[in-house]
């Protein structure tokens, strides 16, 4: 299969050792973001502790219940900790729920639900309705690649709002948002992961790799 | 099938098993109204199950035992954001349709009713929303499968507490997995054959070492402990039925298995969430259940 990207710099090897990524792995699908990332030549290890997360280059939150996610990343003590390294810059991916757990407001939350905030969205939960409403498309995301990505929506979120400084990447074609990325932070509302599809992790890996590099002055 | 907006798929393979994987690693609880829902839902639960009685109350009542009232179910529903499971009759595929109709996220044929066909499973590929099954063996969960299961429960005994058959059932379908994984690929045609189960599914699960669907584990489970084992024998999740709100204290014993499910490899956490946490339901030995009375010879 060959794809076409146009990240520059989707290189796996930085200063000669692979990219060592975090899946946050307190519940979810952490299995499949391991394969496709291990695919691709990351070390990958879970994270459920602060000491875990801080030996990782970049983290994917995986899809799952974010309400769960939330309340056992606050009971583990990782709540801050992630919090303070989204703001000094790691990298971090999220699907799904994980989408959710990057946003500054979540619509149609639980009562007590918290984020970690970084990317400047509204995104509402379950936004397309129950699992009969789930659903698989192609999409078009040229950032990532000129080919279509086969995209499966689980119980899904949408993008309802983004500020200035994000960047919408993917588009459902009645136009609601389902793809963002702003700074070192990258949110989808879909699932590459459970079609094994690659292209979003090279994708983002590339983005982990350019966090590594040297500053230019 | 059905074809809806931007030329996108519902109802496929990959979407039903989509919302399986979603749940691995999560606990989801029984419970019979909608404050019950909200309890399990506020400790955490990853999806509850809607059902009238639990099973430890279906095996002390007794009498046939089929799918919950429609409005109950649609009562839990209002009460949670999370994903609501409900339970059909073996066999059963209108009850299955009325639960489709509900728009409930996850169908469980369960052996916990009374089964409504004693030959045939429900044809799960006619519907766009996934099941669970039980098996207690891997040909079951096979067959299962076959017949459009998204993901499948170790049955383990409903309703007594008691986790040995769960322990069983989890170890039996794992252990088979890993024997079909050493056979050579002549081997299989027979393993096929032993299974009663085709040949695509057993060489597929021989090569990746795994179930196509997540495993989940039910059956007996009523400790963090009983939870933590079943998923260090390798279960992708649990479902506790009445060992939460038969106990003394469901919203702190709800709690502690959710924590535990995420750390169920570490001994010093397990030990942590085992403190404090009132009587355990008070359980059936399962030895002391006459065989007619064992949910889990239900299904074939």
């Amino acid at each position: 299969m060959s794809m076409t990207f146009r990240h520059p710099t989707a290189s796996l090897i930085v200063v000669g050792k692979p990219l060592r990524i975090g899946v946050l792995a307190f519940q979810g699908d952490v299995r499949e973001h391991i394969v496709v990332l291990e695919r691709l030549g990351a070390e990958v290890i879970k994270v459920r502790r602060p000491e875990e997360l801080g030996s990782v280059d970049g983290l994917v939150i995986p899809g799952g219940e974010s309400s769960v996610m939330d309340k056992l990343v606050r009971l583990f003590g990782l709540y801050e900790p992630l919090k303070a390294a989204i703001a000094a810059g790691l990298p971090v991916f999220g699907t799904c729920a994980g989408l959710i757990m990057l946003s500054r407001t979540v619509l149609d939350a639980m009562d007590d639900q918290k984020t970690l905030g970084g990317l400047d969205v509204d995104v509402r939960r379950n936004a397309f309705g129950t699992q009969v409403d789930s659903f698989e498309t192609n999409l078009s995301i040229p950032e990532i690649t000129s080919g279509k990505i086969s995209a499966t929506f689980i119980r899904a979120p949408i993008v309802e709002r983004v500020g200035p400084d994000v960047k919408v990447l993917a588009r459902l074609e009645d136009g609601r948002i389902v793809a963002v990325e702003q700074g070192n932070l990258l949110g989808i509302s879909f699932h590459p992961e459970v079609n094994g599809d690659t292209r979003v992790h090279e994708y983002f890996l590339g983005r982990v790799a350019t966090s590594l590099q040297p500053q230019e002055s | 099938m059905t074809e809806a907006q931007n030329s996108s798929n519902t109802g496929s393979s990959r979407v039903k098993r989509g919302l399986a994987e979603q749940l691995k690693g999560g606990v989801i609880m029984d419970v019979v109204n909608a404050e019950q829902a909200r309890i399990a839902e506020d400790a955490g639960a990853i999806a509850v199950m809607a059902l009238e009685r639990v099973p430890a109350d279906i095996r002390a009542q007794g009498g046939v035992a089929r799918m919950s009232d429609p409005d109950l179910i649609e009562g839990i529903q209002a009460a949670v954001k999370i994903p609501v499971m409900a339970k059909a009759r073996i066999g059963h595929f209108v009850e299955a349709q009325i639960l489709a109709a509900l728009n409930v996220d996850f169908i469980d044929e369960s052996e916990v009713l009374s089964p409504a066909d004693y030959v045939n499973h429900i044809d799960k590929w006619a519907f766009q929303i996934p099941f669970v099954c039980g098996a207690t063996n891997l040909g079951e969960a096979l067959r299962r499968i076959n017949e459009g299961a998204a993901m499948i429960r170790s049955k383990g005994e409903a309703g007594t507490g008691d986790v040995s058959e769960a322990t069983k059932h989890i170890r039996k379908i794992n252990s088979q997995i890993r024997v079909l994984s050493s056979m050579s690929k002549d081997e299989l045609y027979v393993a096929a054959k032993e299974l009663q189960a085709p040949y695509e599914l057993v060489a597929e699960v021989a090569g990746a070492g795994r179930l196509p669907v997540p495993l989940f584990t039910a059956g007996g489970v009523a400790t963090p402990a009983d939870a933590a084992m079943m998923l260090q024998l390798g279960a992708d999740g649990v479902f506790v039925g009445s060992g939460i709100f038969k106990s003394g204290n469901p919203a702190a014993r709800a709690a502690a298995i959710v924590k535990v499910a995420a750390f169920y490899d570490d001994p010093a956490v397990i030990l942590e969430t085992s403190r404090g946490l009132g009587e355990a339901m008070v359980g059936i030995n399962v030895n002391d259940i006459p065989a007619p009375h064992r949910l889990a010879d239900r299904g074939w």
